[in-house]
């Protein structure tokens, strides 16, 4: 390779990043690949030098494919890693340069031609997506999904999520709802609501609660509507430049009110949120607003938690676990406030499950992707949960939520076990007034 | 020799039939071509066995092929013990799991090389015992990788290292049979005690499929006591002066002025950074006894010039104690990227004066240097902090590390308390052995292995290999 070109692969794939890693192999227990697919090229330890492998010329990109493709970006390693390895840097740069690289080899047209036949063939989706105000073209995520990879697959995987998928809610449903939604009885805080996109068409019922919930808790809610998607789906798959076009639209909606907090309910979309001073990092104009945002982008569990807790919830018996999300407990660091609001609730028994903060194998798309490494790694994280004795299961995130439903469907266990959101599990001890 | 090469390759899908199991590609091979120390190898292919029979096979093979064998636990190795050096097959033992008893009436513990050390920890203190041998990376290294590397920690001093537990071994050896050694009991003189030859082997003498171990009864209450000195001579003398009155502490260690620095940069906690060195001790055993030595351990620390004294019951609060010492890793990791981590050992009195020769070499050569370690049994961690694209530091860190290998056994000392020889010390052996202390050495592995297939290039010099090479 000429020498330019190697400084600007280099560069690109995070070369240097690869040297705080010491390869002591303490992430190892950490990551669920390497658990299930029983070797060193699915470890983070691994990974990582087989990017510094490529950097160096030692090995060919092609061959980086799939240790990248089939990690899960779920970021437990970061969390284990002693030298504060920055892993996510990492598996960006490598998936941006593979992208690009694939990009050059394809032609064009057909892959757009695939995209129209496969893309979401399941009807619900698509009602969904099209419900979304800001449409999943306009967006570019339309683009990023091509370019994740999920394109290549047979809509077999997608139907077997069909199921599990719950309704979009109806237009009008969506229509109805209000820009501003004071709080009850005398605010302590006034905060705006990240909506995001899946979160908005899929689970709107969701977002609705977590309006509810903030109101209780004394926080006037503001839901900006300028607001786009949070682009984490264009970062993954190494579409930078759109997802921080998405993050400067964001930046500027959310600057329009003065509030307290950004809340988001979506560990995905929140860790992403939190990304947005580093992605625009090299922008003079944009450093300080990113910043600002970043600062007060924060989970609804977090807010809840700051404002005083769920101590207006009603007793409620039920037995629970908790499955939190890996962008919650990684990326963004929030691993005590979802447990404490629950543990909080008088009635609810709740039983950790073993290695919780281990992946469910949902991660974004890659259940869809990589179907059946999902679901070896599910099985894992089914095994753990069973012994719990849980009825419900507790999640951070609509991935993780859907995921859970179809480890609950794989085992068989439809009829005692339910998997629901945080925070429509406490909207439903909310008092009836 | 093409033909040839493919006939093994051909072979080994016949022993191990699960081609997931044996792998071929690029990034597979290369994943199997480090450690947690330096270089990059390839081998030709990596094997996963999960029973014994399959491990005899391979080495059967290798042996009639003159294929080198490179056993891997999960590669924490810290001198290069399970590189593939010389290529053939890496023989990745971490898929052997298959046994994990606890025996109540013996004592005794009966483990797969592949399982987690920290997995048996648990499992003894599940039914009320203890297993004493702590590597820092104990939830990280395989059982298979301590046995080999009579892998050590903290706890050192007083319950002593791996080899100390085991009892026995189930070993392939290089030219494929399967042997035992030792046994169940803990008086055994039956021959050479082969298993103790084949404890800290690193890998060269066979590879190890099954382990029995001893147990102890679980201790009973913990204390622990940081104390900051502000002299380093007053600090070695206190653990001298601790450990002359009778008292054993289940551990004791050093951190220095270099090292508090960098902890409390990177999360400061308050630790002092003028004082000269801090000392970490944990008591075990019977409360009583416990209560009466801490006291004792005290006012000794405070006669010796002790600039203070700070002690702990609560598990939170020894945890907090102890915070300072874990944080010591991960914050020397951010004075530079590259970690050159030794464990140079010299006898207990000689601590101050080998940190004044460490304190000489960083200063000669001008480079970061830090130290840490088990105080007690005289095993320190000098590490060097540089970076690998930085040659011309690079060839001064080869020429530190160097004079610190010599400055050990100078003292009395050797090249290595627990990390092993692997191949980054190879070239200092002689010194410390003499040659006809090496040519022993040498001669029980060719009648091991005289084939010289069983993880060749390692704790042997090379023709022409006589100084440290840490760059490409
Ligand atoms: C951060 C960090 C901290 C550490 N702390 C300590 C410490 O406190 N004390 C300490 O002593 N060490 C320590 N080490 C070193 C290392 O963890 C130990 O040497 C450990 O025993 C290696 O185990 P492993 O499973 O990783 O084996 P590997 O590194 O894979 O192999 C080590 C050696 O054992 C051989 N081997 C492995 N399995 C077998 C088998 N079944 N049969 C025959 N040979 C085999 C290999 O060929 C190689 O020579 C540390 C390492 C790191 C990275
Ligand atoms: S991000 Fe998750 S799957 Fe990927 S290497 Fe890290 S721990 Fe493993
Ligand atoms: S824990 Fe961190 S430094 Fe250690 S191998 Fe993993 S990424 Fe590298």
């Amino acid at each position: 390779m000429k020498e330019q070109a190697l400084k600007d692969l280099r560069e690109k794939i995070g070369y240097d990043y690869t040297f705080d890693c010491v390869q002591c192999g303490y992430c190892l227990p950490a990551c669920p690949t390497y658990e299930t697919m029983g070797k060193e090229t699915h470890s983070p330890r691994g990974r990582i030098n087989l990017v510094k492998m490529v950097a160096e010329e030692k090995m060919a990109l092609e061959d980086l494919r799939e240790p990248i493709e089939k990690c899960l970006g779920c970021q437990a390693c970061v969390t284990a890693c002693p030298t504060n390895t920055q892993y996510g840097r990492i598996l960006e740069g490598a998936q941006e340069v593979l992208n690009d690289s694939e990009k050059k080899s394809v032609s064009k047209k057909l892959t757009e031609k695939i995209v129209f036949d496969t893309f979401f063939p399941s009807s619900k989706w698509m009602a969904g997506f099209g419900h979304v105000m800001w449409g999943y073209e306009k967006t570019g995520l339309q683009k990023a999904v091509r370019k994740s990879g999920l394109t290549k697959l047979a809509p077999l995987n997608l139907g077997k999520f069909e199921e599990i998928i719950p309704s979009p809610a109806a237009p009008k449903e969506r229509k109805a709802r209000k820009t501003y939604y004071p709080a009850k009885g005398k605010a302590k805080a006034t905060v705006a609501l990240f909506t995001g996109c899946i979160m908005d068409s899929t689970f709107f019922s969701t977002n609705q609660n977590t309006i509810t919930l903030l109101n209780h808790a004394g926080a006037n809610v503001y839901i900006p509507e300028a607001q786009t998607c949070c682009g984490a789906l264009h970062s993954h798959s190494g579409d930078v430049k759109q997802a921080r076009e998405l993050a400067k639209s964001n930046i500027k909606a959310f600057e329009e009110i003065n509030v307290d907090f950004v809340v988001n309910n979506a560990g995905g979309c929140g860790a992403q949120l939190t990304e947005y001073d580093h992605l625009l990092s090299n922008e003079a104009e944009w450093r300080d607003r990113a910043r600002s945002f970043v600062e007060k982008s924060k989970d609804i569990s977090t807010v809840l938690w700051e404002l005083g807790g769920v101590s207006f919830l009603e007793e409620k018996e039920e037995v629970v676990t908790y499955q939190p999300s890996c962008h919650l407990t990684h990326v963004q660091k929030v691993t005590k406030e979802p447990k404490a609001l629950i543990q909080a609730l008088s009635g609810v028994v709740f039983n950790e499950m073993k290695d919780e903060q281990k992946c469910c194998g949902s991660a974004g798309i890659y259940n869809i992707v990589h179907y059946d490494d999902a679901m070896e790694i599910l099985d894992v994280k089914m095994s753990h949960m069973k012994p719990t004795k849980a009825h419900t299961i507790i999640t951070t995130n609509p991935g993780c939520l859907l995921q859970m439903k179809m480890g609950i469907k794989r085992e068989g266990l439809e009829d005692s076990v339910r998997a629901v959101h945080l925070v429509d599990f406490l909207s439903e001890r909310l008092p009836l007034t | 020799m093409n033909r040839l090469k493919k006939k093994w390759q051909k072979k080994l899908e016949k022993i191990i039939k699960d081609d997931k199991r044996i792998l071929t590609d690029s990034a597979d091979l290369l994943s199997y071509g480090f450690d947690g120390s330096f270089g990059q190898y390839k081998p030709e292919r990596v094997v996963q066995p999960v029973n014994r029979e399959e491990v005899a096979a391979v080495m059967k093979l290798a042996n009639k092929y003159s294929i080198p064998v490179y056993p891997r636990g999960q590669a924490t190795c810290l001198s290069g013990g399970p590189l593939p050096v010389k290529g053939g097959i890496v023989l990745d033992t971490c898929h052997m799991t298959g046994q994990l008893s606890i025996d109540s009436e013996n004592l005794t513990a009966v483990v797969s090389p592949g399982i987690l050390t920290s997995k048996i920890k648990e499992a003894a203190e599940e039914k009320g015992f203890f297993y004493p041998p702590d590597p820092s990376s104990a939830h990280v290294s395989t059982i298979g990788g301590n046995v080999a590397e009579n892998s050590g920690g903290p706890r050192g001093l007083k319950y002593g290292v791996t080899g100390n537990y085991v009892l026995g071994l189930e070993v392939v050896t290089p030219e494929g049979e399967i042997i035992y050694t030792g046994g169940q009991t803990i008086k055994n003189v039956t021959g050479y005690n082969l298993t103790q030859l084949l404890v800290g082997s690193e890998g060269t003498l066979g590879v190890i499929t099954e382990i029995t171990l001893r147990l102890v009864p679980k201790p009973k209450k913990r204390v622990s006591i940081l104390s900051v000195f502000d002299d380093l001579v007053d600090s070695g003398r206190a653990i001298s002066g601790v450990l002359s009155a009778g008292i054993m502490p289940s551990a004791m260690e050093i951190i220095d002025k270099h090292c508090i620095n960098a902890v409390e940069n990177y999360k400061p906690a308050g630790y002092p950074t003028d004082a000269a060195a801090i000392i970490l001790i944990e008591l075990d055993g019977h409360p009583k006894a416990i209560e009466e030595e801490s006291v004792q351990v005290t006012d000794i620390c405070k006669e010796l010039g002790a600039r203070t004294v700070q002690s702990a019951v609560d598990e939170e609060d020894q945890k907090s104690l102890w915070e300072a010492r874990k944080l010591v890793s991960p914050a020397i990791a951010k004075i530079k990227p590259t970690k050159i981590s030794e464990d140079a050992t010299v006898p207990r009195s000689k601590i101050p004066e080998m940190f004044e020769r460490l304190n000489k070499i960083r200063e000669k050569y001008n480079i970061e240097l830090v130290v840490f370690g088990h105080a007690g049994d005289g095993n320190l961690h000098p590490n060097i902090l540089t970076d690998k694209r930085d040659t011309e530091e690079m060839k001064c860190v080869e020429l530190a590390v160097s004079e610190i290998f010599e400055a050990a056994i100078d003292l009395g000392g050797t090249l290595s308390g627990e990390h092993g020889i692997g191949t980054m010390k190879t070239p200092f052996m002689e010194k410390e052995l003499g040659s006809a202390g090496l040519e022993m050495m040498k001669r029980v592995k060719e009648s091991w292995d005289p084939n010289n297939i069983m993880n060749p290039g390692k704790i042997f010099p090379e023709k022409g290999q006589t100084k440290l090479v840490l760059t490409e």
